[in-house]
């Protein structure tokens, strides 16, 4: 009997992988709830990591005819002291009753593993960038080359060898070039023949071949072809957005752990979203500096309050550096609201003069103690400056949060796909 | 002395090649074992949680279920909740066995005579799955079904079409028929013909027949309530069956989507009832071989030992207070059972000749086992092998809880003279899938009226269904028959116990 051993660790894994995707696509409002509910708890750097999240079984349920309850008859293993007609006490008061129609198994939980993208992928569904109007054209000649299939004429730099190659042995077989060690195979056996007859007709035969293979080339310019290639205008929306985070004394690290919560949001959500958009991170005490995202994240600083600074820094760069006629501006700026005093005006006036009529969209944030007992009092004078502003009538969105949880759902406020935007939209 | 088959824990192919062969002798000649050809296959822990995905077939149709299965064990195998199975083996033509790269040689050897010996010789003649599956065609069956369902998805949608599967797999368990009577399943000729079919509409169709009048239609209350039970083929407990062939208005895709669901629940349908012969045939089969193969130095003492720590594991039976305890191990019980056959046929005792007049004393324990795995199945050999000194053994007793019984639950019999054939009845009726599974059938169709679809719930001591799942299952039906349907759960009595009643949601448009 024959037996067939095959080795099947070398098959292409993820065999489920499609499966896996309509599971997710299906459980999608469910995964994504649990995956909002998961990055509450975590610290920032593991936030978007992917992981584990537990969505309830109850709305991936498959149903099936049960029987419960009823009298029941089981044979068990072990007796060790019963004889026939003993009573044994139910285990509880009722649990019979109790575990029997179940409501409760439907709460049961349902765990596994996401990976990294389909976590970031669920967690960011339905985000924009709001009002991406500006677009402009970027220089085609280096935007957008692709390939486009091959073609019989080009320059001598784009020609596909394997493609050649290929053509040209298509065409020897065709025509039945003689191969090489056919002729080969001739002379020797021309050298070895001893009978003259035969000799002269394998000569006869050899001159003939040779003409053939002198006939039909190795390679023929027909065979030739070059990689094409086409060039696609590509039209690109350019945006950039401004981070703004106040490190000042007043922030206790509380604060400033929403803050970075935020911007980490912030940053993976632009860079996973969209392609061309540049992120500044201004960061200021008493004065404002631009910084890498390293040192926006991670580096230690401590000062006085002048906001104005990061508003003056910021509206540098635009001037140097982003025109905004071909630009979208963003901001986003997060504080405890504690500003001195006297600088209240010069930021207002930069915010009216100079910040907002470049801007698509300004965001402010303020992050309070947990508990969020401050927000009970009177408003920051940050936030009665900005309310003020708002009112009449600045692209200004503001909003409190005092807790990690608040995070997200601020976030989602801030950046929810609005209908009215969705047919400008950037692709 | 005969040549070692291996050293150490490692393997390669030729040794595999080997191992296979050695054990391939002991079946053939020592046990007689009867096997259709084998091939071996290893694969890699994800490989196998794929497998545990798609109910172990090594190709399956695609559905979002089988991705809830896998992210559900993968997750559990990662925490080390759960181990992977050795192997897993499939009843086909080849049969093919599944083996983890990472067993040791030993477990190669075991895992080889369990499945490939074991289980094989089972399939191929056990008269369960002689009747009802057909091992040839159930690899080209998955395909066409797989591709079918992928072919649907193009034309239909996948909305659609997951909603038909969904439906279908909610009935799945009551998609099966439990009685012979209808010809063998021949899938491969079950492939052809639905292309066949479909081929034949595409030729036949003309659009001229959609503008020829209609008659008047016969008058349908003319009927008598008999006549029209058996034009429907009522009462119907295979519920996709009658659904396939009776529900007004699914699409011609949508009845062979029940079709292949129907297929596949009856192609495991015989593995849900021979759970323990099923795993104490193979497991008693690799003993046997395991032994001979030690006995003939063609494995040394430490593999033996390690064979035996293994084999000591799997056939484990934890006592009913044990936190391990999950009921009758089928492993355990089903090793026993064929161990306890041996000793009847080889050393009766009086009391075995008393209980196994046939067989006590006979001395061919091959051709008696043989006959036994043939011709039984679980609840059959639970009923007629069970020894009073294995139930000495097991120490079984069995309780009697009624919820009625203010006292508590009273233990009903023990393993003593009195009990012995109460308990194994008890036990025998627990492997009786007639019996576990709810009695659902199929019994009228208001035709004349609003087309309700009514079903009977046969209540056996009381249990009554699941109130949730049953509404669900009981919307899917619905959705499928595009009536109203009807479930009443009756007693032995006739007394109505309760009563469903689901209407179809509305068709949303084809997304």
């Amino acid at each position: 009997m024959a037996i067939h051993i095959i080795d099947r660790r070398l098959n292409p894994g993820g065999k489920s992988l499609e499966n896996r995707q309509r599971f997710l696509r299906r459980a999608k409002s469910l995964v994504q709830g649990a995956v909002k509910k998961t990055s509450q708890e975590r610290d920032i750097k593991d936030v978007l990591e992917g992981g584990e999240v537990t969505i309830p079984l109850d709305g991936m349920h498959e149903p099936r005819f049960r029987r419960e309850g009823g009298t029941r008859d089981m044979v068990l293993p072990g007796n060790k002291k019963f004889v026939e007609g003993d009573y044994l006490q139910r285990s509880g008061q009722g649990s019979a009753k109790d575990s029997g129609p179940g409501e409760g198994d439907s709460e049961d939980a349902f765990r596994f593993v996401l990976s990294r993208d389909e976590f970031v992928d669920l967690f960011l569904d339905d985000l924009e960038l709001p009002d991406l109007a500006k677009r402009k054209i970027a220089q085609t000649e280096s935007e957008g080359i692709q390939r486009a299939g091959y073609t019989t004429s080009g320059s001598p730099a784009n020609i596909s060898v394997s493609r050649t190659v290929q053509l040209a042995l298509a065409r020897r077989i065709a025509l039945r070039r003689p191969r090489k060690s056919e002729i080969e195979e001739l002379e020797a056996e021309i050298a070895a023949c001893t009978d003259e007859e035969v000799r002269v007709e394998l000569l006869d035969k050899l001159a003939k071949l040779k003409a053939k293979s002198k006939r039909i080339p190795f390679i023929d310019p027909l065979d030739i072809r070059y990689r094409r290639f086409e060039t696609v205008p590509r039209p690109v929306a350019q945006a950039v957005m401004f981070c703004l985070m106040d490190v000042s004394g007043s922030m206790s690290e509380h604060m400033k752990d929403l803050a970075k919560r935020f911007y980490m949001l912030l940053y993976v959500f632009l860079k996973r979203r969209y392609k061309h958009v540049e992120i500044v991170f201004i960061r200021h005490t008493d004065r404002a500096e631009e910084v890498d995202e390293q040192t926006f994240f991670y580096g230690p600083a401590s000062g006085g309050t002048l906001v104005s600074s990061a508003l003056q820094a910021m509206h540098e760069i635009v001037r140097e550096r982003f025109n905004p006629a071909d630009w979208n501006i963003y901001a986003a700026q997060a504080s405890d609201g504690d500003n001195s005093y006297s600088d209240g005006e010069l930021t207002g006036l930069l915010l009216t003069d100079k910040i907002l009529p470049v801007c698509q969209f300004f965001a402010y944030l303020e992050v309070g103690e947990s508990g969020g007992s401050a927000f009970d009092l009177s408003d920051s004078s940050l936030w009665t400056l900005y309310e003020r502003l708002r009112s009449s009538g600045a692209p200004l969105s503001m909003r409190k949060v005092s807790e990690r949880s608040e995070i997200f759902p601020v976030f989602h406020d801030l950046f929810q796909r609005r209908e009215t935007s969705q047919e400008k939209a950037a692709p | 002395m005969t040549e070692r088959l291996f050293e150490g824990a490692d393997w390669d192919f030729h040794t595999l090649q080997r191992i296979t062969d050695a054990c391939e002798e002991v079946a053939l000649q020592d046990l007689g074992l009867d096997v259709y050809p084998n091939q071996i296959e290893v694969i890699t822990a994800e490989q196998m949680l794929d497998a545990y995905s798609s109910v172990g077939m090594p190709l399956f149709y695609k559905h979002w279920s089988f991705g809830k299965h896998f992210a559900f064990h993968e997750a559990s195998y990662r925490k080390g909740l759960m181990g992977l199975a050795y192997e897993i083996v499939i009843n086909s033509s080849p049969c093919i066995s599944y083996l983890m790269e990472e067993n040791t040689a030993t477990m190669q050897t075991l895992v080889i005579a369990h499945a490939a010996f074991g289980h094989n010789h089972f399939f191929k003649n056990n008269y369960l799955f002689k009747q009802w599956t057909d091992a040839d065609g159930i690899l080209d069956y998955l395909d066409f079904a797989k591709n079918y369902v992928a072919s649907c998805e193009e034309r239909y949608g996948r909305i659609e079409v997951e909603r038909t599967l969904d439906a279908a797999h909610a009935l799945m368990s009551h998609g099966i028929d439990r009685y012979p009577g209808k010809k063998k399943l021949d899938l491969r000729a079950e492939e052809k013909r639905a292309g066949r079919r479909r081929q034949h509409e595409e030729e036949v169709f003309n659009d001229l027949w959609r503008t020829v009048p209609k008659g008047v239609a016969k008058s349908r209350s003319a009927l008598s309530v008999e006549r029209r039970r058996k034009l429907l083929g009522l009462p119907q407990e295979n519920l996709l069956y009658f659904l396939e062939k009776s529900a007004p208005r699914l699409a011609p895709w949508q009845r062979e989507l029940l079709r292949i669901v129907r297929h596949i629940a009856q192609y495991f349908y015989p593995q849900s009832q021979t759970k323990v012969m099923n795993e104490g045939t193979a497991t008693y089969v690799h003993y046997r071989i395991m032994t001979k193969l030690h006995e003939q130095g063609r494995i040394t003492d430490g593999n033996f030992l390690e064979f035996l720590g293994s084999h000591t594991n799997v056939v484990f039976q934890p006592e009913f207070d044990d936190p391990r305890f999950s009921g009758f191990n089928p492993y355990a019980l089903g090793f026993a059972m064929m161990q306890d056959i041996e000793r009847i046929v080889t050393r009766p005792e009086d009391e075995d000749r008393e209980w196994f007049p046939d067989i006590a004393g006979k001395n061919d324990v091959m051709g008696v086992l043989r006959d036994v795995w043939a011709n039984y199945r679980d609840e059959s050999f639970v009923g007629q092998f069970l020894s009073p000194k294995l139930m000495r053994h097991f120490r079984m007793f069995h309780l009697h809880d009624d919820p009625e019984e203010r006292a508590g639950i009273r233990v009903d019999a023990i393993h003593d003279e009195r009990g012995f054939r109460r308990v194994r009845r008890e036990l025998a009726r627990q492997h009786d899938v007639g019996y576990i599974d709810a009695n659902i059938e199929v019994v009228d169709v208001d035709l004349s009226g609003d087309r309700r679809l009514i079903l009977h719930h046969h209540v056996i001591k009381g249990s009554q269904l699941n109130e949730t799942d049953a509404k669900r299952v009981l919307q899917h039906l619905a959705d499928l028959w595009t009536y109203d349907v009807a479930l009443i759960e009756v007693d032995a009595n006739d007394k109505v116990l309760r009563e469903y009643v689901v209407s179809p949601r509305p068709i949303t448009a084809a997304a």
